[in-house]
């Protein structure tokens, strides 16, 4: 009741303050900037603006935007209206599309683009955004899962660094399929770029914002992902935006040791520690990577076996047969992650917090009944403790061929130091003969490893031969 | 600060308000005609302590708990005397912290600090500067009652609202009295809005010059609002001395209820508090 009451007295307010905004108090930025491109601020206010045009996404329905004279915001005289295909619909699974100007514009004294919408009933677009100019679109921004209801209400899609937009031509884009299978009309009316002083607050990070730091060698290069921007609204409440690392400035404390490129690629070049880091719109991001290098990279040694004699299951030295995963991330119980990597072309399996981790390739199962003998390469980069334990379980799936069922069959080894040693390969080559447990060895679909007191390890060269 | 019974009968004040403080408060070039004053620093506190210090407990005093009711407006914080809810930031500044977190039965802490029984003032002019917090839910205030609340009680003895702000509108403040007969949701209150930009993002001063005759409040030294005693439907209960109160309030009848996606932690910076007098 009191809530009610409430949200009355604020509407009058906000609509009296947005009157005067447009009267007395708008910020003419033609007349400030003096732009090589246009800074006309306008998208689509009752038509398209000067030089937009059209284009639907492949496989949406390429009629589903049309211009409306009915449905308008503010009874103006004309919106954008996008009609979401049911699912099913055989002219396209979605709607989707970008406005795109011929020539670019300079959109770097604004803050936000922004529009009013409202739908035929309540639904969640997936995606709105800007920056996509059927291209590179290098400065892509996005807002996703949009709530829009049958009334007419203002969205807001802040600039991550203005100053990037410069020659944009990516002037709008959406893209929204069918809610619980049904499709639904939503219109956009009023779109247009603007210098709001009413956005606050920006917060950045890289890395999901945590502080990550890892072990590696000269020439592993390794992506910055988990790119995060939010902006407080004139609400006060939050919005996050999806960025493209194109809008981030990434810098390294110690280029001679890992260098990172504009696009968040991270190289490694030499022995000892760098931390990457990130400004956007020059404010800091959270998180960061801190690379320890070893330097140079000992390679595992080169598999000698002759092709015809060998089942791959992860070299570069054969061809792999078709594994399912090299990890089964399995609930509830494994902590195991990866972070493989690459050194000049030699792929690394890199398990971390390790306890334990399968590998399956049951899509068909593996016949190793004529190898005599399992490969594989591990390095242990920590050091070993004593009571360090790391065993290797191989499961034949029985003539079912499938996991769980009636014949399933396995044997688990364990090794132990003086064999586990710390920072150089490991070669373990294995009798199958060995692994007694294995009532046959005609449909093997996983190996499974174990260990204790060993939190990391990297493997290559897995393999069965004769 | 008090219960919300009528607030729809501010409705037309509050809008019609805006309107033209929006218009005439946009353009930094117009100057306003004010009679000149001699005022003199006569109370201050600068909050130049270490970080993580109390406020100078030779000034302020804390309101602890919950008080009667959610301190009479249903509001959701837990006002403790910690450091994390008010302390100095060691770059000059006191720093009232609204945090989500489970205290006492509360979902919220904050904190409530007051000059009462330290320091009380009649007249003068009252001012602090500050920077909001923001996000809906979150009621941030710099208010005065009147000192003789013990005996007469409220709304007898007055209050001076110089600064409230709904942190889901972070451009619009409110400056407010309420008196016998014009209190809770039927006040004397006007409100001052920001042209594309808001109060959490940079320092403003918020002040109030009270006299005999009148109480004048400012944004940044723009007069918004003057109350003369002829404005007041009630009695005028101002030729007393007044206490002065900073808190940050979550929830309660005037602001709202906070939601899931309100962000925390939420803080008040306040760089100084400072009282004048008149010189004669």
């Amino acid at each position: 009741m009191k809530a009610k009451i409430i949200s009355k007295y604020f509407l009058p307010a906000v609509a009296s303050i947005a009157i005067f905004f447009f009267m007395g108090c708008e910020r003419d930025i033609a007349e400030l900037e003096t732009a090589t491109y246009s800074a006309n601020p306008d998208v689509f206010i009752d038509g398209f603006s000067g030089g937009l045009e059209y284009a639907a996404f492949g496989g949406s329905v390429p009629t589903a935007f049309n211009v409306d004279n009915e449905t308008t915001y503010n009874n103006s005289a004309a919106s954008m209206r996008i009609e979401v295909p049911d699912a099913g619909d055989p002219n396209g699974a979605y709607a989707g599309g970008v406005y795109f100007t011929s020539s670019p514009r300079d959109l770097s004294g604004f803050t936000a683009l922004s529009f009013w919408a409202k739908a035929s009933k309540a639904a969640t677009i997936d995606l709105v955004g800007f920056g996509n100019d059927l291209g590179e679109s290098r400065y892509q921004a996005t807002i996703s899962g949009v709530n829009v209801n049958t009334n007419w209400k203002k969205y807001i899609i802040p600039i991550p660094d203005p100053s990037k937009l410069t020659a944009e031509r990516g002037m709008f884009f959406y893209s929204e399929g069918p809610e619980d299978g049904k499709g639904y009309t939503f219109w956009i009316d009023e779109l247009k770029w603007e210098n709001l002083g009413t956005i606050a607050h920006p917060k950045f990070a890289i890395l999901n914002g945590e502080d990550l730091s890892e072990t590696s060698f000269s020439g592993v290069t390794r992506q910055i992902d988990g790119l995060q921007s939010i902006f407080n609204m004139p609400t006060g409440l939050n919005q996050a935006v999806n960025i493209t690392s194109a809008y981030t400035e990434f810098s390294s404390s110690d280029p001679s040791v890992a260098s990172v490129d504009e696009t968040g690629n991270v190289s490694v070049m030499a022995e000892g520690t760098a931390v990457i880091t990130a400004t956007i719109g020059g404010v800091e991001a959270d998180g960061s990577l801190t690379v320890n290098s070893r330097g140079d990279f000992q390679h595992a040694p080169t598999p000698t076996h002759a092709p015809e004699d060998v089942i791959s299951i992860y070299t570069e030295a054969y061809p792999n047969i078709q594994v399912n995963y090299y990890n089964g991330y399995w609930e509830p119980w494994q902590t195991t992650l990866s972070e493989d990597f690459e050194v000049d072309g030699d792929f690394i399996l890199n398990y971390t917090n390790f306890n334990f981790v399968g590998i399956e390739f049951s899509d068909p199962t593996v016949n190793a009944t004529q190898m005599t003998h399992f490969h594989i390469n591990i390095y242990l980069p920590n050091p070993v403790p004593a009571g360090a334990r790391f065993q290797i379980e191989l499961v034949d799936f029985g003539a079912d061929g499938v996991f769980g069922g009636t014949d399933n069959s396995s044997h688990r080894l364990t090794f132990t130091p003086p064999t586990l040693v710390s920072q150089q390969w490991i070669t373990l080559e294995i009798p199958l003969a060995s692994f007694t447990g294995l009532a046959s060895r005609a449909h093997l679909g996983q190996i499974i490893f174990e260990g204790t007191s060993i939190t990391n390890f990297y493997a290559d060269n897995i393999y069965f031969f004769k | 600060m008090n219960s919300i019974d009528k607030i729809n009968k501010r409705i037309g004040a509050l809008a019609a308000f805006v309107l033209f403080f929006s218009f005439t408060g946009c353009n930094p070039d117009d100057s306003q005609k004010l009679e000149e004053r001699n005022w003199q620093l006569v109370w201050s506190d600068d909050f130049d302590g270490e970080a993580g210090t109390l406020p100078d407990n030779t000034k302020w005093t804390f309101d602890i708990g919950t008080g009667d009711g959610g301190w009479g407006n249903a509001e959701l914080q837990y006002y403790t005397n910690r450091p994390q809810n008010a302390s100095m930031d060691g770059e000059g500044n006191l720093v009232i912290t609204a945090l989500s977190e489970s205290f006492s039965g509360s979902q919220f802490t904050s904190a409530r600090i007051k000059t009462q029984g330290l320091f009380e003032q009649q007249y003068g002019r009252f001012e602090a500067r500050m920077i909001t917090p923001y996000g809906p839910g979150l009621w941030p205030a710099f208010w005065m009652l009147g000192s003789n609340i013990e005996t007469v009680n409220w709304p007898q003895c007055g209050e001076i609202d110089i600064m409230e702000l709904r942190g889901q509108e972070p451009h619009v403040i409110h400056g407010t009295i309420h008196g016998p007969g014009y209190s809770g949701g039927n006040p004397i209150t006007k409100s001052y809005g920001l042209i594309n930009d808001r109060f959490d993002t940079d320092y403003r001063i918020f002040a109030v010059e009270w006299d005999e005759d009148k109480i004048d409040f400012f944004v940044d030294d723009f007069l918004y609002q003057r109350i003369e005693r002829d404005d007041v439907p009630g009695e005028w209960v101002y030729d007393q001395p007044f206490f002065l109160l900073l808190n940050v309030a979550v929830g309660g009848n005037y602001v709202g209820f906070p939601t899931l996606e309100t962000p925390f932690p939420q803080t008040m910076v306040i760089d100084y508090v400072r009282v004048y007098q008149e010189a004669n």
